[in-house]
C-alpha cells in the first residue's frame, strides 16, 4: 500500500465503524416499524443511504402511509444527485452505473477530500467497500436483536430517529435561508401534528419550509 | 405489502443518484433547482426532528424522547463523534424511562 492510501484507508475504517453503530439502530427501528428482517437488510443493500432509510422507517413506524414514508425517504434521497453531480468529473466514466449506487455523504466528501486527483478513485472505492460492508452488518445485527428484545421504547430508541436527524441537519444550516426553512417547518409540524393524520405533516412541512425560504431569498 | 414500499424506496434512491450522473450540470446550476434540493432536505429534517421527538398516538405525547434530543444538540455543539452522540440519546432515554417510566 502506498503512503497516499493509508491515511485514505484510516478515515473509511473510522467512518465505517460508526456507520455500523448508526447501521444496528436502523436495523432495530426497521424492525420495530413491522418491516423483516430481509427487508430492513434489502433496503440498506439497495437503498445504500441512510437519512433516507431513517425517513422511511420513522414515518412508517409513526403510522403514517406508505406514500408519505416514501416521499419523504426520496426527498431526502435528493442530496444524492447533487453529490453524484459533484463527483462524477473525478472518476472515470466507466463503470459509473455501479458507482452511483455509492454515491453518499461520506464516498463524496471522501473523493472530494483528496488533494492529489490520483486519489480521487482510491478514496471513493475504499470508502464505499468499508461503509457498505459495516452498513449491511450493522442493519443486519440491529434487526435480529430488534426481533429478539422486543419494546424498542424501552431501550430509547425512539429517540435515534430525532438524534440522527438533528445530527443531519445541523451541518447543512449554513445562512439565512435554511434557518427560515427549519423554523418555518418546524412550525408547520407543530400545528399540524394534532389535527392531520400521521406522515402528513412532514411531507406539508417541508414543502411550507422549502417554499417560504425560497421566497424569502428573492 | 411492505415490499413494495422496499422495492419502490431502493429503485427510487437509485435513479436519483444516477440523475446526478446523467443530468447536464447547467440543470443543477438554475438557481430554483439549486434552492429546492437544498433548502427542502433541510424543512423535511426539521420537520422530522419535531414530529418523531413529540409526535404520537393523537398528535402529540411528550416523553423521554425530549430528554435523548437534548443531548443529542448539547454533544453535537460540543462536536462529540456522531456515533457516540446517538448511543448516548438513546441511553439517556432509555434511563429516564427506566427511572420515571415515561
Amino acid at each position: 500500500m502506498n503512503r497516499g492510501r493509508r491515511p485514505i484507508v484510516r478515515d473509511a475504517l473510522a467512518i465505517a465503524v460508526a456507520d455500523g453503530i448508526f447501521g444496528v439502530t436502523f436495523g432495530a427501528l426497521a424492525v420495530s416499524a413491522h418491516l423483516s428482517l430481509l427487508e430492513a437488510c434489502a433496503l440498506s443493500l439497495l437503498a445504500f443511504t441512510g437519512a433516507s432509510q431513517f425517513a422511511l422507517v420513522s414515518v412508517l413506524a409513526a403510522g403514517g402511509g406508505s406514500p408519505a414514508a416514501v416521499a419523504s425517504a426520496l426527498l431526502l434521497g435528493a442530496r444524492n444527485t447533487l453529490y453524484a453531480l459533484r463527483v462524477r468529473s473525478l472518476l472515470p466514466r466507466q463503470w459509473w452505473p455501479l458507482r452511483a449506487h455509492f454515491v453518499i455523504d461520506e464516498t463524496t466528501g471522501m473523493a472530494l477530500g483528496q488533494r492529489e486527483s490520483s486519489l480521487h478513485l482510491p478514496a471513493f472505492t475504499i470508502t464505499a467497500a468499508c461503509v457498505f460492508m459495516m452498513w449491511n452488518i450493522g442493519t443486519a445485527i440491529g434487526a435480529l436483536v430488534g426481533l429478539t428484545t422486543g419494546d424498542p421504547r424501552r431501550f430509547g430508541l425512539d429517540a435515534a430517529g430525532p438524534a440522527v436527524f438533528l445530527a443531519l441537519l445541523v451541518p447543512m444550516i449554513k445562512g439565512r435561508a435554511e434557518l427560515v426553512a427549519t423554523l418555518a417547518a418546524a412550525v408547520t409540524t407543530l400545528v399540524t401534528l394534532p389535527i392531520l393524520p400521521p406522515g402528513v405533516p412532514v411531507l406539508l412541512a417541508a414543502a411550507v419550509g422549502g417554499l417560504v425560504a425560497m421566497v424569502m431569498r428573492r | 405489502m411492505t415490499w413494495v414500499v422496499v422495492g419502490v424506496t431502493c429503485a427510487g434512491c437509485y435513479a436519483l443518484k444516477a440523475l446526478g450522473f446523467l443530468v447536464p450540470e447547467r440543470v443543477m446550476e438554475r438557481p430554483v433547482v439549486g434552492s429546492a434540493v437544498r433548502l427542502l432536505p433541510v424543512a423535511l429534517l426539521s420537520s422530522l426532528i419535531v414530529s418523531q421527538s413529540i409526535g404520537g398516538a393523537g398528535g402529540v405525547r411528550l416523553d423521554a424522547r425530549l430528554l435523548g434530543l437534548a443531548v443529542a444538540g448539547l454533544l453535537l455543539a460540543l462536536r462529540v463523534p456522531l456515533a457516540l452522540t446517538l448511543v448516548a440519546a438513546v441511553a439517556a432515554t432509555a434511563l429516564l424511562r427506566l427511572a420515571i417510566g415515561i
